[in-house]
């Protein structure tokens, strides 16, 4: 098997506050290929985003430590120096990030930031460095691309300035491009259009990504394997096929039962998880993190679950690993159940409440 | 962008009609003060009172006496000060004004290089030592009242250490830049010195809670992923962004100064710019000199305003489509 | 193994009705933001520092007729130009025959260093420096305070009225700022005190008389409405465009009820903020007015009047305006750090200066 482009091993990192120390992210571990392409998922706090932008030393906060080991093409990133980092930073791992909208320095054109991100690295001169730009806008499929070079950001809508970050991120060539949450500023149809280029680009350039998003349709479309974190911790891993056909975890059902399907035979209640995530990782339960949300829960939850299973489709459950996909029934049949409950109760407070 | 700039020029025009409205109303329309004396100057005879009773239409209703002092001070530009009999206003003003501008424009070179200097001195170091030093001077700047300090510094230049590392400072006056270009700098050194001690404190707070927060925006977390250096984000991100409010303040407080406010300055280290001018006219209530140096202070401030408001499309350019 | 509704029960959290997000900005947290502002504040060493230094300088003025009679038993305000007093165990005159110069004139004693014999010396009037600073503190404290309190309630009202109001409301007020505010402060802080302190002031019921200590507040506190106010303003307009307002314009509450229960909350500490800094902005006012006698006057004294007053004597006795001039700027400079420290607790974000 050939050696991983990356291999991220019990990373965690740790936030000291006045009230004790918060785990944000508790011994992820996972593996990237060349070429390929992770989808991580997870709700708002999992701890998705923290995760990547330690790897790059883009955490800046002096009361985080960040410990374990991530090993880009065999180097350790985890206690690499500052000016090591920044040599990868945008040449060998770029980022992308969520908001187009405040995400680039609103004084300068977008030509200038698409020049500063080719000239960080390497020696070129400006015209050249301008040809490129030009070449890379074009790429991104924004149209007009050489007088659009000396506009500014703010003269670009969301999905076309998403498309210059983009561009930005690959001016380089990068071996891995992270994207966190990049279409959920965007409506539907500038979603499906940035996908689009992602893949396309990933296709042509060859480049790893690791998509970061909170939306499993995302990831259906994009990803080649899927990492569902939940308070810190990965919860389950597996190939984009095994995770979305043979959903293990009880999180991931969750996930997979809120999204709307557009076929569904007739109208169909959209599950939702009950309870919310952990207002702060200093909150955390012992043991499994999504025990206080699991309609399944029971006292073996107490104890952290490994991440087990078959091949490489692994879960951290302590639900026996035999009838995992008849509990997934019972859980949509519970939930339902406990939504009907609710409406019922609510729905004799207000009568009362007329009554009185 | 032509109608933003005429609204705004109407907008400053209405501005100063109402400042002037304002200052004849508290010097012509308040009980106590009579202003044909004032006007007619010092042990003026009665057929004087009464000629500039007539003229001024003392005894015409508000407006009238309103519309005939404007007519005064800028068509027949005849208003004589009271103080000095017989000076017309116009001239005093425009002869004090190298002087003022003389003083301001070295300070502000002054306050601008150190402000600027500490204030991003102060958020590239925050967290270490140099921080809360910058922040203590910047205080201070802030606290220290600038007519004292002035004073302070003439005990030191003039009296106590002026035998021994001050013996080259002149005494307390003004000598104009064509007359001799280093006599006038060493009789405005300590001037500059003090005026900017108070202005860059205030600059250096305000760059560095400004640069404080820019370095928290997104857009210094995507520079930062592209592998720009942090001395690159410190200045071309960070500063950039920053000086666009620094900028426009000190638009305004140039306006102001220009206009009169350094009057405390001046005082102190006896420099016959407009500042001291006005101060002099307020204490001996001569009301044609009054009328003058404040109309002129407000021009300047006014027109500061409206170039601050301009200029700001400049550096600003998510402002320009506005 | 699947578990009954009743140990969900007692695993999962209760509800979501404790925490939920009030639309009305401020009231629900667990700890109140008033509460927490404290909190911050008090863990602000130099905001802390500040206030202690606050404290002394008040109790001392305010302990000034104590320290007269009792410590230094002099009356400050009378002049003694023909006393003697004990330094040393010697008796020597206050006002010496001149030694400096051409010898004419007469000098006062300098600094004794003793509490009892005129601690800072004498003025060119023969009375005791000290007393008169502690007396004059309370007048620049008192000034400074007042005319605080004036500017920051008038700069409310007017704020409040012309950013909810809008329309022509608006329009007069912004314009009315706008002259004042284009009169440069001091020059009008001038021009009101000169005319104001010949003849009083006599509109309606309201009667000051000439030279009394009401009308540099009165003045002082005016001049700096537009300062305030003008930001003050620019809030009430953003938050008149917030949800929260419209939803409760919709229900139909009254245009009274909505400014006190949605915008005042969130404009009281804007004004909280502001404070210190007028205090200390207003106190250096007064000081310059009554620098350039137009100020206090006399028989009263201030920090300013004794600023004036030593300025005759600063070649050959300073420590009469070294100390009035010491003490303004330590108060101011506390005042300045508390009010930094009081911005950071209450609103980190607020642009005071240059938002207009």
């Amino acid at each position: 098997m050939p050696e991983p482009l990356l291999e991220v091993t019990d990373l965690c990192v740790t936030f000291r506050s006045r009230r004790g120390a918060a785990r944000v992210v508790d011994r992820l571990s996972f593996d990237l290929g060349e070429g390929e392409v992770l989808g991580v998922v997870g709700e708002s706090g999992s701890g998705k985003s923290v995760s990547m932008m330690s790897l790059l030393g883009l955490i800046r906060d002096p009361n985080a430590s960040v410990e374990g080991s991530a090993r880009f093409r065999g180097r350790e990133l985890v206690g690499m120096a500052d000016a090591e980092l920044r040599d990868l930073r945008g040449r060998d791992i770029a980022m992308v990030f969520q908001d187009p909208m405040t995400s680039l320095t609103p004084v300068y054109t977008v030509g200038w930031h698409l020049t500063e991100a080719l000239r960080a690295h390497r020696r070129v001169p400006k015209a050249v460095a301008r040809r490129r730009a030009v070449e890379l806008l074009a790429e991104v499929g924004i149209p007009d691309p050489h007088r659009r070079l000396d506009d500014y950001p703010h003269q670009f809508s969301g999905g076309m300035r998403q498309r210059v970050v983009i561009a930005m991120g690959l001016a380089n060539n990068p071996a891995l491009l992270i994207a966190d949450e990049p279409t959920t500023a965007l409506d539907v149809t500038t979603q499906a259009q940035v996908l689009d280029l992602l893949r396309r680009l990933q296709r042509e350039h060859g480049s790893s990504i690791v998509l970061i998003t909170h939306d499993m349709a995302v990831v259906s479309q994009l990803a080649d394997r899927v990492l569902v974190m939940y308070g810190g911790r990965a919860v389950e891993k597996g190939t984009r096929r095994e995770v979305f056909h043979a959903p293990q975890h009880p999180y991931t059902w969750g996930l997979l039962g809120s999204v709307p399907r557009a076929r569904a035979a007739r109208v169909h209640r959209l599950a939702t998880i009950p309870g919310s995530p952990p207002a702060s990782a200093l909150d955390a339960p012992p043991g499994c993190p999504f025990a206080p949300r699991c309609v399944h829960v029971h006292e073996t939850c107490l104890q952290r679950p490994p991440l087990e299973g078959a091949g490489g489709h692994v879960d951290a459950c302590w639900l026996p690993r035999e009838d995992r996909a008849g509990l997934r029934r019972i859980t949509a049949e519970q939930v339902a159940e406990d939504e009907v409950a609710r409406v019922h109760d609510a729905a004799e407070t207000v009568e009362e409440g007329i009554d009185r | 962008m032509l109608s933003f700039t005429l609204r705004r020029t109407a907008s400053a025009v209405l501005v100063l009609f109402s400042i002037s409205v304002l200052v004849f109303l508290i010097f012509f329309a308040t009980p106590g003060v009579d202003p044909a004396a004032r006007i007619a100057g010092r042990n003026a005879d009665q057929a004087t009172l009464r000629a500039v009773q007539h003229e001024f239409g003392l005894d015409q209703p508000l407006p009238v006496r309103y519309a005939l002092m404007m007519k005064h001070l800028f068509v027949d530009r005849d208003l004589t000060s009271f103080v000095n009999r017989g000076v017309r206003v116009i001239p005093q003003i425009t002869q004090a004004v190298p002087t003022t501008l003389s003083l301001v424009i070295g300070a502000a070179v002054i306050w601008m290089v150190v402000g600027i200097a500490m204030g991003t001195g102060a958020a590239a170091w925050r967290g270490r030592a140099a921080d809360p030093v910058i922040v203590v001077l910047g205080v201070l700047g802030v606290s220290i009242p600038v007519y004292w300090l002035g004073e302070v510094v003439n005990l030191l230049t003039q009296s106590r250490l002026h035998d021994g590392v001050f013996s080259w400072v002149p005494p307390l006056g003004y000598v104009g830049i064509t007359t001799d270009p280093l006599q006038w700098a060493l009789h405005l050194l300590f001037p500059w010195l003090t005026l900017a001690a108070l202005y860059a404190g205030i600059y250096a707070r305000v760059l560095r809670s400004e640069m404080l927060g820019a370095l928290e925006e997104d857009y210094v977390r995507t520079a930062r992923a592209k592998g720009v250096s942090e001395r690159r984000i410190l200045l071309k991100h960070a500063l950039r962004c920053s000086l666009i409010p620094v900028v426009s303040l000190f638009g305004l407080d140039f306006g102001a100064l220009v206009g009169g406010s350094a009057l405390l300055t001046e005082v102190v280290f006896g420099l016959p710019g407009v500042g001291r001018l006005t101060y002099t006219a307020l204490q001996n209530l001569d009301l044609p000199v009054i009328l003058g140096t404040v109309l002129y202070a407000a021009f300047f401030v006014v027109l500061a305003n409206a170039v601050v408001d301009l200029g700001y499309a400049a550096l600003d350019p998510r402002v320009r489509r506005a | 193994m699947s578990t009954s509704p009743a140990d969900v029960a007692a695993l999962a959290p209760r509800g979501q009705t404790r925490s939920r997000p009030s639309a009305r900005g401020t009231r629900t947290a667990a700890q109140g933001p008033w509460r927490r502002a404290a909190v911050q504040l008090v863990r602000n060493r130099g905001a802390l520092a500040s206030a202690v230094v606050l404290l002394v300088v008040l109790v001392a003025c305010l302990l000034a007729p104590v320290y007269a009679r009792s410590v230094a038993h002099t009356d400050p305000f009378t002049s003694n130009v023909s006393g003697t007093t004990v330094v040393d165990g010697r008796t020597v005159p206050v006002l010496a025959p001149s030694t400096t110069g051409l010898g004419l004139g007469v000098t006062p004693i300098g600094p004794t260093g003793d509490p009892a014999h005129y601690f800072l010396g004498a003025d060119n009037q023969g009375r005791d420096v000290m007393a008169r600073l502690l007396y004059g503190g309370r007048n620049s404290l008192l000034i400074g305070a007042g005319a605080a309190l004036t500017t920051c309630l008038l700069a409310g009202l007017v704020g409040v009225l012309a950013g909810y109001f809008g329309g022509v409301v608006d329009g007069v007020l912004a314009r009315v700022l706008d002259v004042l505010w284009a009169f440069p402060v001091y020059l009008l802080a001038i021009s009101l005190s000169v005319v104001l302190l010949t003849s009083g002031l006599d509109v309606g019921p309201v009667h000051i008389g000439a030279g009394s200590r009401w009308l540099p507040v009165l003045i002082i506190g005016l001049v700096y409405v537009p300062y305030v106010a003008r930001p003050l303003r620019g809030q009430v307009l953003a938050l008149r465009e917030k949800e929260f307002v419209a939803a409760a314009i919709g229900v139909g509450c009254s245009d009274w009820r909505i400014m006190r229960r949605d915008v005042l909350p969130n404009v009281v500490p804007t004004l909280v903020v502001f404070l210190p800094l007028m205090v200390a902005l207003a106190m250096l006012t007064e000081s310059a007015l009554s620098f350039l006698s137009v100020g206090v006057q006399a028989p009263q004294a201030s920090w300013g009047t004794i600023i004036n007053d030593g300025l005759g004597l600063l070649y050959t006795r300073p420590a009469v305006t070294l100390a009035a001039g010491v003490a303004v700027a330590v108060t101011a400079a506390a005042l300045n750090l508390l009010g930094d420290g009081v911005r950071e607790a209450l609103d980190p974000r607020a642009r005071l200066r240059g938002a207009a």
